[in-house]
């Protein structure tokens, strides 16, 4: 423990300010890059957010928030991903420390909870279109739709990207790039876990208060 | 003092086994933090919305500053977002992120509910925006 703080000391602490340092690692680096493309993915989400809201009360008399939404299944869904957020932190505390058991182990944690999720949603939107609220019902069921649909799409994109991240930690082990892209996944992971935080707010909270 | 100038996030190689241990027993604890934050601030926005105890028309500020509180808890407890300088530019594209979403969204609203305002009355203007 002390040779190891003693050795950090004197390789950080020779370089007085992070713009002295030298070029970043290239783990700064890759994930400032992710971290743009995040923010760009945020702002798109805000566009389609602001035409839901804008349209939130353009139901053609046809059903509204209130008929449509049950809360029950939005709680676990929300419960769902705030949990595979914290499992998917887990993940990469256990790749981190190079623990490959408990890299499976919360990475398939972190599968199950999402696919749930999306299994629910998936349910959730076959209900309303079962009952005549799809889509092309009203505008406000376009924008719902849209919205909701849009944050389904990357959860399930998601799963994809963990599902080939696990294999590739199978097949590669946990080589620096590796480790980088599973750095990355847990950064979309938590930004699509912001994303729901606003979506059940203004979606399903706020749209079911009269 | 090291520490201070910069922080170490999951994902960052630590020189010595010994010490990556340790780093993943306290990340473990600051995730956990995150997640209990993050469960009661959920449950309160949930009990907001459902109870009658409440002044009605409050109701949606208090869901807005519940959703800031808790991605703020996800930004620092899960995005490990800090004030660090390796951290800096990462702060700096979240600020102007921000900048964006602010924009888009409440430009968006106020336009919209002034033109549902001035242009015509409310019915007319709901049957129009229906086609």
């Amino acid at each position: 423990m002390n040779v190891a703080v003693t050795l950090e000391e004197v390789g950080q602490g020779a370089l007085p300010t992070a713009s002295e340092a030298g070029p970043a690692p290239k783990r700064i680096v890759v994930t400032y890059g992710f971290w743009i493309f995040l923010l760009s993915d945020i702002v798109m989400f805000a566009a389609l957010f602001a035409a839901y809201a804008v349209l939130e009360r353009a139901t053609a008399g046809g059903p509204a928030g209130v008929q449509l939404f049950h809360q029950g299944s939005v709680a676990i869904e929300t419960a769902c991903l705030l949990v595979s957020s914290y499992t998917c932190g887990l993940m990469s505390l256990a790749a981190d420390s190079r623990r490959r058991d408990g890299t499976y182990f919360f990475a398939v944690v972190t599968f199950a909870l999402g696919a749930v999720f999306v299994a629910l949603e998936l349910h959730e939107f076959a209900g309303m279109i079962a009952v005549g609220a799809g889509p092309q019902r009203s505008a406000f069921l376009s924008a719902f739709f849209t919205l909701v649909g849009c944050h389904g799409l990357h959860v399930t994109a998601g799963l994809v990207w963990l599902a080939v991240m696990m294999a590739q930690v199978a097949v590669k082990g946990f080589r620096p790039a590796v480790n980088r892209r599973l750095l990355c996944f847990a950064l979309f992971w938590h930004a699509l876990d912001i994303v729901w935080v606003w979506l059940f707010t203004v979606v399903y909270l706020m749209g079911v208060h009269p | 003092m090291t520490d201070t100038l910069y922080d170490r996030a999951p994902g960052d190689s630590s020189p010595s086994a010994a010490e990556r241990e340790s780093a993943t027993s306290s990340h473990v604890g600051i995730y956990t933090l995150g997640l209990a934050l993050a469960l009661v601030l959920t449950a309160t926005s949930f009990w907001v919305a459902n109870t009658s105890l409440l002044w009605g028309p409050g109701i949606p500020l208090g869901l807005t500053v519940l959703a800031i509180a808790q991605m703020g808890i996800h930004l620092v407890f899960f995005l490990h977002i800090t004030t660090g300088p390796d951290n800096t530019n990462n702060v700096l594209a979240l600020a102007f992120g921000v900048l964006i979403v602010t924009i888009v969204v409440t430009g968006s609203l106020w336009i919209m509910t002034n033109l549902n305002d001035n242009m015509m009355p409310a019915e007319l203007m709901n049957l129009h925006m229906q086609h």
